[in-house]
């Protein structure tokens, strides 16, 4: 009967089993004794094209802590993750990771001190198309597979590493194919594995499970899970409101490159942050 | 977990390879010589009776095939020197002044050091050599990576430039008493051994040596992965931390230093002195024969020679068939459009090789 169709049923019969999304079971107040992971102060953009100008950033990622980041498209979500990255210069205000000022660092400065970075289009930003999925995994750890001074590369730890990773996250994709010819959600599979295996200790994810199917989703929000107990911290860029709820830990809503608010999701409903992702006027009770 | 695929290249794959590009070459290059007899038969030649005199002479004597070989020499290093920043998706089109350039450096280093042994004045002339190219090459290089100007317009512009500083010092200082228009002849330490008593020298095997080296870093280096990435999808290798700009500069600069070598190589082999306006377009060559063979090495070295027979054999096509030199780049032209149609071309080679 349709009336009885519900999402969890579906999926029940789709896989024979049962699956449960995970939810953060919330850390009660990040540790503020702690340093931050991640500290913008007064950070602002000047756009170059269509990019949107973020004005006035001000955030901290502790450890151990899930940021969610809601705003609609195009209201400064991906100059957020980008400037965090270093491709996107801040001309106003400070950039500290890990404790040091990386202000006007380089991206590679960035990524070797343990940034992982899930794009929102794959395919154009983080994957070279014609090289190899093996090779695609190096990319961001070229110097750590680097053997005899860079001389060769050691082929056989990239490949037992990205099979580690793969049995963790119970993901399987072929290795040795153009990354061009995987589906996009074995794509999205793959930088998940590249970004979040090796142990980075601040992940900037954006749109995380887009094009994944409802095991993979699960897997995804697993290991973010996982990485985020290991104490690293996580800025989750995302348009999917439900998704945020169930893994942040805080939630900032961008509109028109500012914080327009920063709550705890069990403080506040999916409304609320709703009309403030729009920009209109939110009544206060 | 299969052994045979952890390494991405196996040396079977590598002989297959080899002989598809041998083959795909051959066809294109018989395609351009089929399409050139047509314009022969109308111009009223005997299109077999002209191949046949131009290979007899360049490929049928050791004397000719000796000219291939020099006539190749310079056009191997220029073509790789377009080949390495292609790879970067940085268009070179500057290597006639990196290579003037190249000629000038080496140039001074002989005159101011001819009492040095060889076995020193000769490597101080390809380093001296390659580092005048590789500062000629640092301009456009510096400027593409920081967004300034595009390198393509710059080195073709900077062309112009290089050989009149060239022209500067030999009219200026450098020009021999009896002479204006170039330097004496160089100290015998200055000149680049030949081999076989034919005027080959060494430089062609530092050519060949470098097409190796070439292949061997893109395809197995870190640095090679590294500019692959950046020549695949630029946006995505910058994000995963690769130093994209100092990758323009240093590629370009590095090309550059291979056509300053191929400079050093002209002045102190091929002529043994510096003349003004020496090159006859041989960094033009470099670039068409790079793009004619996507900055692949073998492609280069089959390439290359293909050119140096159409022109050591084109010479002798002019006296023995009457035609105007301007015959030698029709075909030239013809082997380029051959080429660049190769899309439809390869498809067909696949399946007549598969």
């Amino acid at each position: 009967m349709r009336s009885e169709a519900t999402e969890g049923r579906l999926v029940t019969l789709m896989f024979g089993q049962e699956l449960t999304s995970p939810k953060a079971d919330r850390r009660k107040v990040p540790d503020k004794g702690a340093l931050p992971l991640l500290e913008l102060r007064g950070v602002e953009t000047r756009p170059t094209g269509t990019e949107m100008r973020l004005k006035g950033i001000d955030l901290q990622v502790y450890p151990g802590e899930i940021v969610g980041v809601a705003g609609v498209s195009g209201n400064g979500q991906r100059e957020l993750g980008d400037v965090v990255l270093g491709m996107i210069p801040c001309v106003r205000g400070e950039k500290i990771l890990f404790g040091e000022d990386i202000t006007r660092a380089p991206v590679g400065v960035v990524r070797r001190r343990g940034v992982g970075f899930v794009p929102e289009d794959p395919l154009s930003m983080a994957v070279v198309p014609f090289m190899t999925v093996l090779e695609n995994l190096v990319l961001t750890r070229t110097g750590h597979y680097a053997r005899a001074g860079g001389l060769k590369m050691d082929w056989r730890a990239v490949h037992s590493d990205a099979q580690d990773a793969m049995n963790r996250f119970g993901f399987s994709f072929s290795l040795y194919v153009p990354a061009r010819t995987l589906s996009g959600g074995n794509l999205q599979r793959m930088i998940i594995v590249r970004e979040l295996a090796y142990g980075s200790r601040l992940i900037v994810a954006s749109y995380l499970t887009r094009g994944l199917d409802v095991r993979s989703t699960i897997a995804a929000r697993q290991a973010l899970l996982r990485a985020r107990d290991e104490g690293a911290g996580v800025l989750l860029i995302s348009e999917d409101l439900e998704e945020l709820f169930a893994l942040s830990d805080r939630l900032i809503v961008l509109y028109d490159g500012r914080i327009v608010g920063t709550f705890r999701p069990e403080e506040t409903d999916i409304y609320t942050v709703g009309h403030l992702m729009t920009g209109s006027e939110v009544p206060h009770a | 977990m299969p052994e045979t695929k952890i390494i991405p290249s196996r040396l079977a794959g590598f002989w297959r390879k080899f002989l598809d590009g041998v083959v795909r070459y051959t066809l294109m290059i018989m395609l351009a010589l089929v399409l050139f007899g047509v314009i022969l038969l109308v111009s009223g030649r005997d299109p077999l009776h002209s191949y046949r005199d131009m290979l007899v002479h360049t490929l049928g004597s050791t004397y000719g095939f000796s000219e291939v070989l020099v006539a190749m020499t310079p056009m191997l290093l220029t073509a790789l020197a377009v080949a390495l920043p292609s790879r970067l998706i940085l268009i070179n089109v500057g290597v006639e002044g990196q290579l003037y350039m190249g000629a000038c450096f080496a140039t001074w280093a002989a005159l101011t050091f001819p009492h040095l042994p060889a076995h020193l004045l000769l490597p101080l002339m390809a380093f001296v050599g390659m580092l005048g190219g590789a500062l000629w090459a640092f301009i456009p290089g510096y400027l593409k990576a920081r967004g300034i100007v595009n390198e393509t317009i710059t080195t073709l512009l900077l062309n112009s430039v290089a050989p009149k500083i060239v022209s500067f010092f030999i009219f200026g200082f450098w020009h021999s008493p009896m002479d204006t228009d170039k330097t004496a002849n160089f100290v015998p330490a200055a000149r680049l051994p030949t081999v076989f008593g034919t005027r080959i020298d060494l430089s062609l095997f530092i050519g060949l040596a470098l097409l190796v080296v070439f292949w061997w870093f893109v395809k197995y280096t870190r640095w090679g992965l590294e500019m692959r990435a950046i020549g695949g999808n630029p946006q995505a290798a910058r994000r995963n931390g690769i130093p994209v700009s100092a990758y323009l500069v240093i590629g370009m600069c590095v090309g550059g230093a291979i056509a300053g070598l191929a400079g050093m190589a002209q002045v102190s082999g091929y002529y043994g002195l510096l003349l003004a306006n020496f090159s006859r377009g041989i960094g033009y060559m470099g670039f068409l024969i790079s793009w004619l063979s996507f900055g692949d090495p073998l492609g280069i070295l089959i390439m290359s020679f293909v050119v140096a027979v159409i022109f050591t054999g084109g010479n002798l096509l002019q006296l023995t068939q009457g035609l105007p030199f301007a015959a030698i780049n029709l075909l030239l032209a013809l082997t380029l459009f051959v080429v660049l149609a190769r899309p439809q071309f390869s498809g067909f080679v696949r399946r007549k090789t598969a």
